[in-house]
């Protein structure tokens, strides 16, 4: 009896120092995982969905730069710049592209609520951004046209 | 282990910007070529920034977002000559660490 008992919890120890060791060669451990239901979304309602988001609300709070006019859809500059307070998260959607979630970004206490980066349009669509301040979700919407052939109108 | 990035880090009144532009394709997978092949999907889908050790920033990215990608945002202390590292990793697993100095 005590033999096997022994051998079981060897055996675990084992098991436990290799997933250990699994670990520390992973380097894409340090991340977290990244939300492939998210991101592989094809609708706001899917994705918001597997963001856990239920409805969020409409707020001025949140500032929304992006351009009228895109004539170039494969590079479009995003800025979301709040001024709720304590931003904990904020998610930035274009609500026609095959996978409408384009980024969520984390932010640690100390970090400010505001964020630039630049996503790929295929189409003309509203650029939607999604904020999670105090708890709370907050979304804020902008339209971007974008002329397809470059010839800008 | 890909290209280097760029990062601009300054720091003022306290508040340190950083400034980001990655290197790479950023494909979506959904690209064909002139034959009609797919290009196969090859995009950064993580991003971390650390100041000094502690995470600043951290983001996850999905197809949508532009070939060699472009990052700001700010955070609250930094002081002139203080580290800002930033590591990504695409959807092969790849990643790439680069670091920068706070300038004034």
């Amino acid at each position: 009896m005590e033999r096997r008992n022994a051998l079981k919890t060897g055996g675990g120890i084992g098991l436990m120092a290799l997933f250990g060791a699994l670990g520390l060669l992973q380097p894409g451990k340090a991340f977290a995982e990244w939300n492939k239901t998210a991101f592989s979304s094809k609708s706001m309602e899917e994705a918001l969905a597997a963001l856990g988001v239920d409805k969020p609300d409409n707020s001025d709070a949140i500032k929304l730069t992006v351009p009228e006019i895109a004539e170039n859809g494969s590079v479009v500059p995003v800025t979301v710049a709040c001024t709720l307070a304590n931003v904990q998260q904020i998610s930035i959607f274009v609500d026609k592209n095959p996978n409408v979630l384009a980024a969520n970004f984390t932010f640690p206490q100390g970090t400010e609520g505001i964020v630039t980066t630049r996503v790929k349009m295929g189409q003309t669509a509203n650029v939607v951004a999604l904020v999670k301040a105090d708890g709370k979700f907050y979304r804020a919407a902008r339209e971007v046209k974008v002329t397809a052939g470059g010839c800008g109108g | 282990m890909g290209n280097p990035m760029k990062i601009r880090a300054s720091v003022k009144d306290g508040v340190t910007e950083v400034k980001v532009l990655m290197q790479h394709e950023m494909e979506t997978g959904l690209r064909k070529e002139a034959d009609g092949t797919l290009v196969p999907a090859w995009f950064i889908t993580e991003v971390k920034a650390q100041h000094q050790g502690r995470t600043v920033l951290e983001a996850q990215y999905g197809q949508s977002i532009s070939k060699n990608p472009y990052l700001l945002f700010r955070f609250k202390g930094g002081a002139v000559g203080e580290k800002v590292t930033v590591t990504w990793m695409d959807n092969k697993g790849d990643t790439r660490t680069d670091e920068a100095a706070i300038a004034a």
